[in-house]
């Protein structure tokens, strides 16, 4: 990608280190950029700015200048330009840099409106950090004890606003904590477009409320509880299950669909706990789906693949990946990939279908695109399939080809990776007709007639990228122990590519790469370990005719406008 | 030195019998005269007027009113509004209810000039919500106006045109600062604006250029109109210019509306003559010199200090009663002008009662936006109700000093200013009475004094 | 919504004021409150529905203000100004008369539901303080007297206008 022109940069001052900054750029994230701290609650940075909270106040001053000549006016004590600080103080976040701003943030003055900010939020904030679920990765917490003065002269009767008020199913409020910084009502109405949080009443007594029988029950309504500053708003799903300071914290990717959203799991001894948005400026901001969050549920849950099986019997590894080959060397193999596999199993998918001399086919999943964090195409790596060979043109809505060459007779094995046969629009006779051999990790139809059933991992178990509608390659990281009984996806592989008579590859991330980066040019300068956290963006020429469905999203914008959905004519 | 006579030029036919409020009394009395003729010339040359004239605004800011208008965007291609600001709700001043009350058409006549010298074709006059019979009469003086080509499209045949909407507010104090007014016209809950970006003359109403006047202000843009802006600036005093309607209340003899040329009276003069100072066997104890957001003045201080007169610098050392009635001197011995709300104490009232009234009136008032006034100012307002109704500590003054010192300029708004002053001021003056309550109130109250709180 | 055919026709013509339809809330809650008595649920979700915007922006503004009700109030109502001029004037002295005239606590309706009295910010017309005002007609220098002589005449008039009700 060809970095854009550098915008206008400002010089400013802040505690006396210079930096210079893009124009636009405010004076929080100018501190940030030398390690300054600002405090705020208020402010967030993909949301409009509003300056309600107060925490972020500090001293600014411009360089003296005489009025007439516009000389430098110096400061005799010392040697330089003087600086004519404010006498009040002005708040960091609705101010850009201009040239020459001089900003202090350890002066007591500072010091005292912090004090001050903290002092007034919390003497009408109830005592609950030990039955609150936002302690741990709470702003108030964190910025009383950096800032604040550490006890409270407070001594009349405390607000009290209602408790525990289910705002929408995902969402509960305990309206004593909202300390009405007006995040969440800003997020509902600019990003999810739902207004529907507004604040009641007025001064002391304002109230964070919806309008009494609606619900905050749009799909992007637990954004709203990451960006709560306090505990205010909490996850139902999340309410009372654990403290954050035991949870690991793992990189994934949303494999919702195909925006590809960024991900953190945060999982404690194997189990997960929750799914929350992880930034990403090119692809997400700090947003996600409500319905990506609950994805982590599929790890322990109903129907999870345990035991390797060939015909119906328990069996070992080995003897499963023999019986496979064995069945794929016969003639009239199909493999069918997904569209939910990584580009490193489609790769070795791509392998394994060659070694097998097995047609490839990849398994459609449209859905409604939302115009903001899920679009209209369900599968998160359709683009890694067509990146690593495995298929060359986009997959036709059911498996229609598949289904006339098993009534043809031509197909008498397929190798599934994870794909329900039945639901991706095979019949029950089609797949009667051949022998199945499957990969993956919960029971369906497909798995249920399988002669050869390999248990894989879920995303959350295992390393791998997977490419977006942007063609980013984005990374996803292992966070909890796949469950006992399944196998990493790429050991399978690999030993099912060798077993069929390919080449001998790596059957783990790294090794795998090592193949990937050799045969893929679109991918030969990199390595699972250096694609960086934010992903890298891919030449996305040699598919720019494809028909690709999905709409605009947040930071996606279509080649060619998509289809026009059919009316309800 | 006896008090000036008042200098009627606003308020000259709010007493006078027969006078009513209709357009035909106020065309016998010349009216809409200085509009016929303000049409015939530049828009620039009156502001350029109003810029000589020195006329600063009449809703407790003070700001000069040519300044204002300078500020607005004429480069933007968006529409301009004017917004009359009729909310008058700061405790202490009523003269902006006289003027819609009884002489409507005089502010009908001087928003006309506004919008013609802005080039305005949409005003709307914010009035607070308790004036119901006010709105009406704004309304039927639009109509008349209206029917008579004097207002809505195509005035006095000149092809301009501006309509005045009347806007009915509904009970809220904070309507009354200009970006709130602004919010609340747009339909919103009346948040005040972050200043910057949100300068009214560039991005106000609808995100257009807005200038936001208050009544008396826009009546004194039509005189200057009329008599022109070096002239209004002869009248008053430098700095101070024109005239303005002083509102007294409280423990005076004769409280009520007087209106005198900008620094010409005297705190004393006001009080004692005009007044007729205290009520029998009384003596002043404190007074409130602009709405109830300004300073408070302990009769007995002493302000000295250097100030300008002319060209030079003089010494100066008044009690109260010298002071003159001007926004710069208000402002250079403690307080300020604001709104002109004259609001006198007498010693039968305890300063940590009204101090709780007033804290009462900021909290119920304070939209909760910012932190510190939505929070500091409930807090000061149980401090002074737990004082009065329950245990009084000899710190709370000291507590409560405290508290404001952590609102004023920490806020969205002034509103912040206006709900820490009184704090500020009452302990920095009456201090010891905070301190010696506990034991005071334990004292049974005077007959005739009543409960503040 | 059981609105009068003139107040449907003062909605229909204010919303003409603005250039935007939002800035009409005020007004209309103004109009819906003088035909109804008070604003209800359903009134909030017609004006929102007629301004096009979300309810939870109306239910803010009536939340807002204190001269939007969402229950009826008595028949008069009595709101007695309890501000700094007012208050040192006796104000809450006369406040206690009107309650004890009419054997009502604040906020609530009489018993004979004749009157709602509430306490109110500054009225701006603090020179005649203490300062009442009854529906919308203001009533000045009311002292704990007047305050009874105001009561008498509140229930003279109901007692008139009783057959009618």
């Amino acid at each position: 990608m060809i970095q854009p022109a550098a915008t206008d940069l400002v010089t400013v001052n802040i505690d006396g280190k210079e930096i210079a900054v893009p124009k636009g750029t405010n004076v929080i994230e100018a501190a940030r950029r030398v390690q300054v701290d600002v405090p705020f609650y208020c402010y967030h940075p993909k949301l409009t700015v509003v300056g309600n909270c107060r925490m972020c106040l500090v001293e600014m001053g411009m360089p003296a200048v005489d009025p007439a000549t516009k000389a430098p006016v110096m400061d005799p004590a010392t040697g330089k330009q003087r600086i004519n600080w404010s006498p009040r103080p002005a708040i960091a976040c609705a101010t850009n840099v201009s040239p020459g701003l001089h900003v202090r943030t350890t002066t007591p003055m500072v010091k005292e409106c912090r004090e001050g900010v903290m002092e007034f939020l919390l003497i009408n904030h109830p005592l609950d950090c030990p039955i609150c679920d936002q302690a741990g990765e709470c702003k108030l917490q964190e910025q009383s004890t950096g800032y604040g003065r550490g006890y409270s002269r407070f001594i009349e009767q405390k607000n009290v606003k209602p408790k525990r008020t289910l705002l929408g199913p995902r969402v509960m409020l305990d309206d004593e904590r909202c300390i009405l910084c007006s995040r969440c009502v800003r997020f509902s109405k600019e990003i999810a477009k739902d207004d529907v949080l507004g604040f009641t009443d007025r001064g002391s007594y304002s109230t964070l409320a919806c309008y009494p029988g609606k619900k905050l029950e749009n799909n992007y309504s637990l954004n709203t509880v990451d960006i709560c500053p306090v505990g205010a708003l909490t996850s139902t799903d999340f309410r009372f299950k654990m403290r954050v300071w035991f949870l690991n914290q793992t990189n994934s990717i949303d494999t919702e669909s195909s925006v590809g959203a960024n991900t953190v799991v945060w999982s404690r001894e194997g189990t997960v706990y929750r799914i929350t948005p992880r930034q990403n400026d090119g692809v997400n901001d700090t947003w996600m789906a409500d319905s990506g969050r609950l994805l982590y549920k599929d790890v322990g849950g109903p129907g999870r693949l345990e035991s390797v099986r060939v015909n119906g019997a328990e069996s070992a590894l080995d003897l499963a990946v023999r019986a496979a080959a064995d069945l794929l060397a016969g003639c009239g193999a199909a493999v069918v990939g997904s569209g939910r596999s990584s580009v490193e199993e489609q790769f070795l998918t791509a392998r394994l279908a060659a070694a097998a001399r097995a047609t490839p086919f990849l398994v459609a999943r449209a859905g409604k695109g939302d115009g903001i964090l899920v679009s209209s195409d369900r599968n998160p790596n359709l683009r890694g399939a067509l990146v690593t060979g495995l298929i060359s043109a986009l997959p036709a809505p059911r498996l229609g080809a598949l289904g006339a060459q098993i009534d043809s007779g031509e197909i008498r094995v397929v190798l599934s990776v994870g794909e329900d046969l039945l639901a991706a629009g095979l019949s029950p006779e089609q797949v009667a007709k051949v022998s199945v051999i499957y990969l993956g990790t919960h029971a369906n139809a497909t798995s249920a007639v399988a002669r050869v059933l390999i248990p894989t991992l879920t995303v959350f178990e295992k390393h791998g990228t997977f490419v977006n509608q942007q063609f980013r390659i984005q990374r996803f990281a292992k966070a909890v122990p796949g469950v006992v009984g399944a196998t990493d996806d790429l050991l399978v592989l690999s030993r099912l590519v060798a077993a069929a008579g390919g080449p001998v590859l790596g059957g783990d991330v790294g090794a795998v790469w090592a193949s990937i980066s050799a045969a893929v040019p679109a991918l030969g300068t990199m390595s699972y370990a250096n694609i960086p956290d934010t992903g890298l963006l891919l030449d996305a020429g040699p598919w720019a005719a494809l028909p690709f469905p999905e709409g605009a999203t947040l930071h996606f914008k279509p080649a060619v406008p998509a289809p026009v959905e059919a009316s309800h004519v | 030195m006896p008090a000036p006579e008042q200098h009627r030029l606003i308020f000259r036919h709010i007493d006078e019998d027969g006078y009513s409020n209709d357009l035909a009394c106020y065309q016998r009395n010349g009216g809409y005269g200085v509009l016929r003729k303000a049409v015939l010339r530049k828009p620039e040359e009156l502001i350029d007027e109003v810029k000589k004239s020195g006329l600063r605004g009449r809703g407790g800011a003070g700001f000069p009113c040519g300044v204002k208008w300078s500020l607005v965007d004429r480069k933007s291609g968006k529409p301009i509004y004017l917004v009359v600001n009729a909310d008058e709700s700061e405790p202490g001043t009523f003269k902006d209810r006289y003027i819609i009350y009884r002489d409507p058409h005089q502010l009908i006549e001087g928003i006309m000039i506004s919008c013609f010298a802005n080039k305005v074709e949409r005003a709307f006059i914010y009035i607070r919500g308790e004036f119901p019979e006010g709105a009406k009469i704004l309304e039927r003086a639009i109509a008349e106006a209206r029917a008579a080509g004097l207002a809505g499209p195509n005035i006095l045949g000149t092809g301009y045109g501006c309509e005045i909407y009347v806007h009915r507010g509904a009970g809220a104090y904070i309507c009354g600062e200009e970006t709130g007014l602004i919010e609340s016209l747009e339909g919103k809950r009346p948040y005040p604006r972050i200043k910057p970006p949100y300068f009214p003359a560039v991005l106000g109403l609808y995100q257009c250029p807005t200038i936001v006047n208050n009544v008396e202000t826009l009546c004194h843009v039509k005189h200057i109109a009329d008599m022109g802006g070096e002239a209004y600036a002869k009248i008053g005093t430098p700095g101070n210019t024109g005239t303005r309607i002083l509102c007294v209340s409280g423990h005076v003899q004769r409280p009520g509306y007087y209106e005198f040329e900008v620094g010409k009276v005297t705190m004393g003069q006001l009080l004692n003559e005009v007044c007729g100072g205290p009520l029998p066997g009384r003596t002043f104890k404190a007074v409130i010199p602009g709405g109830s957001s300004a300073k408070v003045l302990r009769f007995g201080e002493r302000y000295r200090g250097k100030r300008k007169a002319g060209a030079e610098m003089v010494e100066y050392d008044w009690g109260v009663e010298d002071i003159p009635m001007d926004f710069d001197s208000l402002a250079m011995i403690g307080s300020m002008g604001g709104s002109g709300g004259v609001i006198v104490m007498d010693d039968s009232v305890s300063m940590v009662e009204a101090l709780g009234n007033i804290n009462a009136f900021y909290s119920h008032e304070s939209c909760g936006q910012c932190t510190p006034c939505r929070e500091g100012s409930l807090w000061m307002k149980k401090i002074t109700a737990r004082m009065v109704h329950g245990e009084a500590r000899p710190e709370d003054g000291a507590l409560l000093k405290s508290v404001a010192d952590q609102i004023a300029g920490r806020t969205i708004c002034a509103f912040g200013e206006a709900c820490a002053w009184p704090t500020q001021s009452f302990i920095a003056k009456f201090g010891d009475e905070f301190k010696g309550y506990a034991q005071a109130k334990k004292a049974p109250r005077a007959d005739g004094v009543p409960e503040l709180v | 919504m059981n609105l009068r055919a003139d107040t449907l026709r003062r909605i229909d013509e204010v919303i003409t004021h603005y250039p935007q339809k939002r800035s009409a809330a005020l007004p209309l809650l103004h109009f819906v409150q003088e035909d109804q008595g008070h604003v209800s649920t359903e009134a909030i979700e017609w004006i929102a529905a007629r301004l096009e915007v979300e309810p939870i922006n109306i239910y803010e503004l009536v939340t807002f203000y204190p001269m939007f009700r969402q229950k009826p109030i008595g028949r008069r109502h009595i709101k007695v100004c309890r501000t700094l001029s007012c208050a040192i004037m006796g104000g809450y002295r006369t406040c206690s008369e009107f309650q004890k005239q009419f054997g009502t606590g604040l906020g609530e309706v009489s018993p004979d539901g004749e009157v709602t009295i509430e306490f109110v910010e500054c009225l701006a017309s603090c020179g005649t303080a203490p300062v009442v005002m009854i529906d919308d007609d203001l009533h000045e220098r009311v002292d704990p007297a007047r305050a009874r002589s105001l009561s008498e005449k509140i229930k003279a008039e109901s007692r008139a206008t009783a057959g009618t009700r």
